[in-house]
């Protein structure tokens, strides 16, 4: 569930040892991970209490498979400390590499780790996962009583994190890193010139001529990667239609893209193109955020993930801070809802050995202790609620506020990942809109034309969501 | 003794044949195979569906575009590229002055092979990676940054490079700069290559025609390049695989893999978003079969034409 495009050579490596796959004989390795119907012989079992929900039996070992990416693996080794505080007698084999698929994938029908962090590039399509019956559900865990707080596990998670775990009704991904996304800017700088972060688009468009007159551009995007302005393009059509209209458009409804509220949102970036409010040049993500710390725009949008990626690079009295994505005004149907969600996720899987122990590491990694860790090692927050409130940092402590304030929907978009189609079109259209070459009204024609193919398309699974 | 040759021989064959089937042949059929399924690519479930899919290809309009930008390059690459090594070559061994030493290069032709053979060195990827810094589409590209210096591009509008999908002689820009670093690289390689022809060319041949009266343009196309032909031939059937792969290039430069919204789309990169994002590797397959085929077909017709006799020195 990584989120940044990372090294574009390293997609590419991968794609090339998937090409590999598609003309070997290796590639009924794809399917190997096919589980038969998961275990239930329980030979984990020890004691259960509230204390110990799971049982976990003590002398028993569990091992730990962490992905080692943006995020490192410093915080898990303070989850397994607080883990052995409470169970000293159970042994913590914790491993960590960014190869998930390629070593976990082989050995998931027979002898898996208890616990694998499914993530980065290399990481298990989690539908097959989900479709083979390879991994555990992890209800009980949701149920179980929180590690160091009130309440049961599911609530001391952040609001979508149980949502974006969930597949088929159960429970079977633990994303464990929350990502808030949103317009960042230099407080430091807005500061001393006395300019407030706009909530919409007309309190923008105001601000912007002062920001020009200061030689800066008042906005910078990741020309490269469609996806990137995407998130920025549907935040606003979210917050100016609402959460139905999204829903509508994701369910592929007919005529969705054309609902009230969708083509004002549109055409807000429109006319930022049009004013040439954004920095001449086309830049990737890197180049954008870099531009961005050199000062040369005042906006830019992305996750919270920002700080660690751009951490070597940041110069001195520069303090980033998050403000939420604009709506339009007055007309606004879900001005106040935030754009977030729980990525980085880990799994149990069905055959794992020690099932118990698994579940408790993972209680032990959503505890209080454990995820205010994770936030302070790795500059962004954990799912489980509050993990950020003592960390020293602004950008951290910027997004927390965007959280609290926040209603109770989340802004979230299936469309890319329900239909392969409709994601490189979606992709490809906010590139045009963004370069200027597309109206807003084209770019509503045009996803109308593409989302009612993928429609009529037979061949195609349809996939619904109802929230 | 004979037999006991023949037996040597096929023993030492025996194993490279062995894994040349098993690597190479075997998946080409097994891909040929799949390309008659409907197969998703992560599952062992597939339904034969017959030449559905090849069908699907002509109905196919992202297939058609991709195809079209294949047929260019395949135009192009071979044709500047040759064009370019042959030009070098003959510049490096005999369009020198002539001398008490006979006909030679330029003066520094020694250090100039090195220097126009270095790409060759490098990785495609690698060279991609490093034509992104060139083309950088703001003040800091190399190439933006020093038309902005002396004043020849406005830092408001530079040059974009690979995110120009706006025709020039009807094909979209971004294909025309992909096509000038394909030039590039491929250039010193086969200016090795006819310079290496051009060297077996008797050194009397050209000294005839320099008595003669023959200046260097008449050497090259009278002497020259009917000798080279069918080193050059050869060059054209290679440069013509290049030309229908391209895919590093695109992979890594364009953005969203083949855009600005699919400018820069090539069989290649429909290929892999059909069978890796879509999930649609039956496919896919037929795809890469017919990519296969139309490759087969135009070496055999190439080498057809170009065919004729021998010249012995």
């Amino acid at each position: 569930m990584s989120v940044t495009p990372d090294l574009d050579r390293r997609t590419l490596l991968r794609r090339a040892a998937a090409a590999g796959l598609l003309v070997t004989p290796a590639a009924g390795l794809l399917s190997a991970c096919a589980g038969s119907t998961p275990s239930q012989n329980d030979d984990s079992a020890g004691e259960k209490s509230n204390d110990n929900p799971f049982g976990v039996q003590d002398g028993s070992a569990v091992k730990v498979v962490i992905f080692n990416g943006g995020l490192g693996d410093a915080w898990a080794k303070e989850d397994q400390a607080i883990f052995n505080a409470k169970y000293p007698n159970v042994t913590v084999n914790m491993s960590s590499t960014q190869k998930i698929k390629t070593e976990e994938q082989p050995k998931m029908a027979t002898q898996p780790s208890d616990v694998v962090m499914n993530s980065g590039a290399d990481m298990m399509d989690i539908s097959t996962l989900v479709n083979e019956g390879a991994i555990e559900p992890l209800d009980d865990l949701l149920a179980a009583p929180a590690w160091d707080s009130e309440g049961t596990v599911a609530d001391t998670l952040l609001p979508g994190t149980v949502g974006d775990g969930t597949y088929q009704g159960k429970f079977f991904v633990v994303n464990v890193a929350y990502t808030v996304w949103g317009n960042w800017y230099n407080s430091v700088l807005f500061d001393k010139e006395g300019w407030t972060p706009p909530k919409t688009f007309d309190e923008f468009f105001a601000l912007a001529p002062k920001i020009k007159a200061k030689g800066m551009a008042p906005y910078v995007y990741d020309a490269v990667h469609g996806y990137y302005p995407r998130w920025a393009l549907m935040a606003t059509v979210w917050k100016s239609a609402g959460k139905q209209a999204v829903i509508d458009i994701d369910n592929l409804k007919e005529n969705a893209w054309r609902a009230e509220g969708v083509l004002p949102a549109l055409e807000a970036w429109e006319k930022l193109v049009k004013d040439k409010l954004l920095l001449p040049g086309k830049l990737d993500h890197t180049q954008s955020q870099q531009a961005w710390l050199d000062g040369k725009a005042a906006f830019i949008q992305v996750g919270t993930w920002l700080k660690n990626e751009m951490a070597a690079t940041i110069p001195p009295g520069f303090e980033m801070k998050i403000s939420d994505y604009w709506g339009l005004g007055a007309t606004d149907k879900a001005p106040n809802d935030v754009y977030a969600g729980a990525g980085e996720g880990i799994v149990v899987p069905a055959k794992a050995p020690n099932k118990a122990a698994a579940k408790e590491f993972l209680r032990a990694v959503l505890s209080k202790a454990g995820s205010a860790k994770f936030a302070e090692l790795t500059k962004s927050l954990a799912s489980t609620k509050g993990s950020g409130d003592n960390v020293q940092d602004a950008a951290l402590a910027s997004a927390n506020e965007l959280m609290k304030n926040a209603s109770s929907d989340l802004i979230s978009i299936k469309l890319w990942n329900f239909y392969a189609d409709l994601d490189k079109e979606s992709q490809n259209l906010s590139a045009e809109l963004m370069a200027g070459r597309l109206t807003a009204a084209q770019f509503v024609d045009k996803m109308q034309a593409a989302a009612d193919k993928v429609a009529k398309d037979s061949s195609i699974t349809k996939q619904t969501r109802d929230a | 003794m004979r037999h006991g040759v023949a037996r040597f021989v096929t023993g030492f064959l025996a194993l490279p044949v062995g894994l040349y089937l098993f690597y190479v042949v075997w998946p080409f059929l097994q891909a040929a195979g799949y390309s008659l399924t409907d197969w998703g690519g992560y599952s062992d479930r597939q339904q034969f569906v017959g030449l559905d899919n090849y069908l699907r290809l002509f109905s196919d309009e992202l297939i058609r575009k991709a195809f079209w930008h294949n047929v260019f390059f395949l135009i192009t690459v071979p044709l500047f590229t040759i064009a370019l090594a042959l030009f070098l070559a003959f510049l490096l061994n005999v369009g020198g002055r002539e001398d008490k030493a006979g006909i030679r290069g330029v003066f520094g032709s020694g250090l100039y092979k090195v220097i126009f053979f270095f790409p060759q060195v490098l990785s495609l990827v690698v060279i991609a990676v490093m034509w992104q810094q060139i083309y950088r589409a703001d003040g800091q590209g190399l190439i933006n940054g020093m038309l902005m210096k002396i004043g020849l591009v406005s830092e408001d509008e530079p040059i974009t490079f690979m995110y120009d999908p706006e025709p020039f002689l009807g094909v979209p820009a971004v294909l025309w700069w992909l096509l000038l670093i394909a030039v590039w690289s491929g250039a010193g390689f086969y200016m090795v290559l006819f310079s290496a022809a051009m060297q077996s060319i008797p050194k009397d041949v050209y000294e005839a025609a320099i008595l003669d009266g023959a200046g260097r343009f008449h050497t090259f196309f009278r002497i020259t390049l009917p000798l080279l032909r069918d080193t050059v031939s050869v060059a054209w059937v290679y440069l013509g695989f290049i030309a229908l792969d391209m895919y590093a290039l695109v992979f890594v430069m364009t953005p969203s893999q083949g855009g600005p919204n699919h400018a820069s789309e090539i069989f290649a990169s429909v290929l892999n978003f059909t069978a890796f994002q879509k999930g649609q590797f039956g496919y896919a397959c037929a795809m890469g079969v017919a990519l296969a085929i139309f490759t087969i077909l135009l070496a055999a017709l190439q080498l057809r034409i170009t065919r004729r006799e021998r010249i012995e020195y």
